[in-house]
């Protein structure tokens, strides 16, 4: 096929192609056992029945699903009603993580433009310093934001010292602190795909748009926005997504009162709820909105490169 | 040019850019420095110190620690060293396999880790060891990381093999090189920044994890993020700002070395 062509590192190189299967056997092995058959399992786990000590009994039901969404009173007699504890805790996980999106889409959409347009050697440079506290611990910086927000911590001192404030703002365990926690962990990932989309918007554009008398900032909404949306919604997924089903966060900022879908799952598991049928079918919800979120997101980026 | 510029600039841009980096970089700076804070409060400051350092070696809890340190790395390096070699074989596999069916299912289960979120994953390989009846210690935290690791791996390794000419092999093989010497003599070496980047953030993720070891690792055995979120579970201390001084360090470095050997470039 491509022989001996030079094909530039492309797809088609076949050097190797004999004994690709070989190659690829020890991660379809290891990714298949101990990746894909667990989801499988867990798939399976949430149509069983529960066992009190945790883990579960081998028959099969709904029990899971139908705890999820209906309520059936104490003794499960009572005509099913819609549950609303856990839908309010997955509704609050979608709005902690919308706003976390959005507050990252403030900050990293104009940081993201600003390092596409300094100079080429500087660039790399502005990038790396975006990227470095991603690859510091997230419990790290978790706990970090604790030690800044804290009632008695240096963000209230420096507040007060400033003269902003008389008391202390009580920020942690709060949907708010929450949400900082949230915004802080993934906003280097709202930065790094709007800037590779920045990179290779055409500036000549923005420049036409100047002279057929268009303001800097229609030029921003009409010109530049539709060009560079693909990175924009690559880094709002890429913060939401992770936000959704996020632990730490609500766990160590939000408190008992913050629960999001992350908490809940992990005490059934960790906890004394102890219902592993309810945690294995939480997650499958949560995996299915995360997998149709991207699903979506990947149809509309293959339209995107067929237009263009 | 100047007006080009100013088609270009918006005024404001720079102040967020700054108000960015100061957001990610502020909240760092200050547990570092109160890491070296002299007093026995979080809260007040009494001057520099290493006391906590020292704390952290031979301190009340520094047996905990070490076994947790101990049990971290020793995780990380193997599980990173371990998805390397699966990777480098896997990216192999798809960029110089041809084109082939397999091709994009490998390449969707190859990142099914960092699609999926940690948290099912996590579910998902508790259950999954819970119902094969295997205990859970050690080797399940190992198994779970090595898995999780090959997509981090694998991307720079794919990245970097995707910018080298197939030329190069089959100059060798023209000169009567095996398809094993054309890899191990030549493909290889130039992959080297590639493999190297690869294993130091599949080392990092590994180090960094705390979700999916939480499930997995039973009761007996700690590693660092499990024991640093025990400890702060009872309430902030400084020794802990002191170990999350020395880990964001090691975090800093790692991620260096990674970024100049990955601008590296040795086919030229």
């Amino acid at each position: 096929m491509a022989g001996g062509a030079p094909s530039g590192g492309s797809s088609a190189s076949d050097t190797y192609a004999p004994t690709r299967h070989w190659l690829l056997a020890p991660s379809w092995f290891v990714l298949g056992f101990f990746t894909l058959a667990p989801i499988l399992i867990m798939l399976v786990y949430s149509f069983l029945t529960k066992e009190f000590r945790g883990g579960v009994i081998w028959e099969p039901t709904l029990a899971a699903y139908d705890q999820f969404f209906f309520d059936r009173g104490l003794f499960g007699d009572a005509d099913p009603t819609l549950q609303w504890t856990y839908i309010s805790i997955f509704w609050r996980s979608i709005w902690q993580a919308g706003v976390a999106t959005i507050l990252s889409l403030l900050i990293g959409f104009p940081t993201a433009y600003f390092i596409a347009t300094r100079p080429e050697k500087s660039r790399a440079l502005w990038v790396f310093l975006i990227t470095i506290p991603y690859w510091v611990n997230l419990l790290i910086r978790t706990v970090s934001m604790k030690f800044l927000m804290r009632d008695e911590g240096p963000l209230n001192d420096f507040l007060m010292n400033i003269g902003l404030i008389d008391a202390p703002l009580h920020m942690i365990n709060t949907n708010f602190a929450v949400q900082m926690g949230l915004f802080y962990s993934y906003l280097p990932f709202m930065v790094l795909p709007i800037y590779a989309s920045v990179e290779r918007y055409n500036f000549t554009m923005s420049e036409a748009a100047a002279d057929l008398y268009a303001s800097k900032f229609q030029t921003l909404r009409r010109i530049v926005l539709p060009a560079v949306k693909p990175g924009v919604i690559a880094g709002c997924i890429l913060v939401f997504v992770p936000s959704l089903g996020a632990f730490l966060a609500p766990d160590l900022l939000g408190g008992a009162k913050n629960f999001m879908i992350g908490s809940l799952i992990e005490e059934q598991f960790k906890g004394n709820a102890g219902n592993w049928p309810f945690g294995a079918a939480a997650s499958m919800i949560l995996l299915t909105m995360v997998m149709t979120i991207l699903l979506v997101f990947a149809g509309q980026q293959r339209r995107a490169g067929q237009d263009t | 040019m100047s007006a080009f510029n100013d088609v270009k600039t918006y005024t404001g841009f720079r102040f967020i850019t700054l108000l960015c980096v100061f957001i990610l970089y502020a909240p760092l700076l200050v547990v570092t420095v109160y890491s070296f804070n002299a007093s026995t409060s979080i809260t007040v400051w009494e001057g520099l110190s290493l006391r906590w350092y020292v704390d952290v070696f031979v301190g009340p809890e520094s047996a905990k620690f070490k076994q947790a340190a101990v049990n971290s790395f020793s995780i990380a390096f193997i599980a990173a060293t371990i998805a390397t070699a699966i990777a480098t074989a896997a990216a192999t596999a798809i960029v110089r396999g041809g084109l082939f069916r397999a091709r994009g299912v490998s390449l969707g289960l190859i990142t099914l880790p960092i699609m999926v979120p940690e948290i099912v994953l996590a579910v998902a390989t508790l259950i999954f060891f819970n119902s094969i009846g295997f205990d859970r210690g050690f080797m399940t935290i190992l198994v779970a990381h090595i898995a999780f690791c090959i997509p981090f791996a694998y991307l720079p390794i794919q990245a970097r093999m995707q910018g080298i000419e197939d030329t190069y092999e089959h100059a060798a093989m023209d000169l009567y090189a095996t398809k094993w010497q054309a890899f191990r003599r030549i493909l290889m070496p130039l992959m080297m920044p590639g493999i190297i980047s690869g294993f130091l953030l599949a080392f990092i993720v590994s180090l960094d994890d705390f979700i999916i070891t939480n499930f997995v690792k039973g009761a007996g055995i700690e590693t660092l993020p499990t024991a640093i979120f025990g400890s702060v579970k009872q309430g902030l201390k400084p020794n802990i700002m002191a170990i999350s001084t020395m880990l964001l360090g090691l975090s800093v470095v790692m991620v260096t070395i990674s970024y100049f050997v990955s601008k590296s470039d040795n086919t030229k």
